[in-house]
């Protein structure tokens, strides 16, 4: 089932442990600093097919910067 | 086409960023915490005792009427507010600092005791807050701002695995070590600390979860390199597992 995941990037720290924790290895640390002055984590667009829905990159977030969610096509 | 949230984040986790470095672990921690109370219906009734150390703002970060503790005396502090108000689900989180140096006797008394109270215990082998000096939990070699050869046994003695002796303590309903370092181990890690508080809620008596975390800043490491410290150097010491269990349960 495809997913996508939402980053807040103003919460996010840099710390890649959601790119530690990701299956898919899709993460990335970007070149972009949000205003904490951190540089942060994102999915280039092209790769978020390859996500799997599993979560493990938010259960890994210290703090709380990430949304999954699982895509449904409608009936 | 529709987009259905696979992670929710609880109420009671108020949404607003925390002061921790980056990485580290008691983000993690708290959100456990949230998520116990939260499946066992008791946030209303809960009352937390904060302690002294990096996640004295708990207040801050999880939405409960809450009573800051002096230094180490958490335990003595949750103990009053129980018996006062039985009725109420009580918890006190504490690092290693507070809860096994300065507040050696107050955890130990309130254990035997047998203290209708959960502790929630952050092993971090560190003093996070004041700038990383040593804790009775530093790894023997570990290198802290007062120990900067190194711990040592001859000098300094053995690091204390409090869940070990907290297991061995008469009132100890439920004890537990668990580490938040794969998502495995969170998962286990979640299911201790809701056990934990089941068995405050079902009066069995004092239960406590040691959670293994991470504190990049002082061990001068990055977050990802923490977190696999704690695999290589913490949990081989510091073992996973559940220490006492007087209903013999679910296995964590
Ligand atoms: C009576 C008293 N003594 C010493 C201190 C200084 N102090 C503040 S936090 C702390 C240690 C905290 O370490 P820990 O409990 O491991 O928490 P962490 O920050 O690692 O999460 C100390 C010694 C204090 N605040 N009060
Ligand atoms: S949901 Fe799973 S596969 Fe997708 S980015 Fe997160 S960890 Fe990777
Ligand atoms: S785990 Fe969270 S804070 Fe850390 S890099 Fe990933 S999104 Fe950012
Ligand atoms: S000093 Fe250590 S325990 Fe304190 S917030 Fe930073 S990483 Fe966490
Ligand atoms: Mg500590």
């Amino acid at each position: 089932m495809p997913a996508r995941v939402q980053f807040r990037e103003d919460r996010c720290k840099g710390c890649l442990l959601c790119v530690q924790a990701c299956p898919s290895g899709i993460i990335l640390q970007s070149s972009r600093f949000n205003q904490l002055g951190y540089k942060i984590a994102e999915i280039p667009h092209e790769r978020m097919q390859e996500c799997k829905g599993c979560a493990f990159c938010a259960l890994m977030c210290p703090d709380y910067a990430i949304t999954v969610f699982k895509i449904e096509e409608d009936a | 086409m529709q987009e259905i949230p696979v992670t929710r984040y609880p109420e009671v986790l108020i949404d607003r960023p925390t002061h921790y470095c980056p990485g580290c672990q008691h983000g993690i921690a708290h959100r456990l915490v949230a998520e116990a109370l939260t499946d066992l219906g008791v946030v209303e009734r809960t009352i937390a005792v904060s302690s002294i150390g990096c996640s004295v703002f708990l207040y801050n970060y999880l939405n409960l009427d809450t009573v800051e503790a002096p230094h180490g005396r958490a335990p003595a502090v949750a103990t009053g507010v129980k018996r006062a108000r039985p009725e109420a689900i009580v918890f006190t989180y504490q690092g290693d600092g507070d809860l096994a140096s300065i507040g050696m006797a107050e955890i130990i008394h309130c254990a035997n005791r047998g203290e209708r109270v959960t502790v929630i215990f952050v092993n971090n082998t560190v003093y996070g807050m004041t700038g990383g000096q040593m804790a009775p939990t530093t790894l023997l070699g570990q290198k802290t701002t007062t120990c900067p050869g190194g711990r040592c046994l001859e000098r300094e003695g053995a690091p204390i695995r409090m869940a070990e002796i907290i297991a061995s303590l008469g009132g100890t309903a439920y004890c537990a070590r668990v580490a938040v370092n794969t998502v495995k181990n969170v998962m286990r890690a979640k299911k201790a600390i809701r056990n934990a508080f089941q068995y405050q809620l079902d009066g069995k008596g004092f239960s406590f979860v040691e959670v293994l975390a991470t504190c990049p800043t002082n061990w001068r490491l990055s977050p990802t390199a923490a977190n696999e410290r704690v695999a290589t150097e913490m949990i081989p010491y510091f073992p996973l597992g559940t220490f006492q269990d007087c209903a013999a349960t679910e296995e964590v």
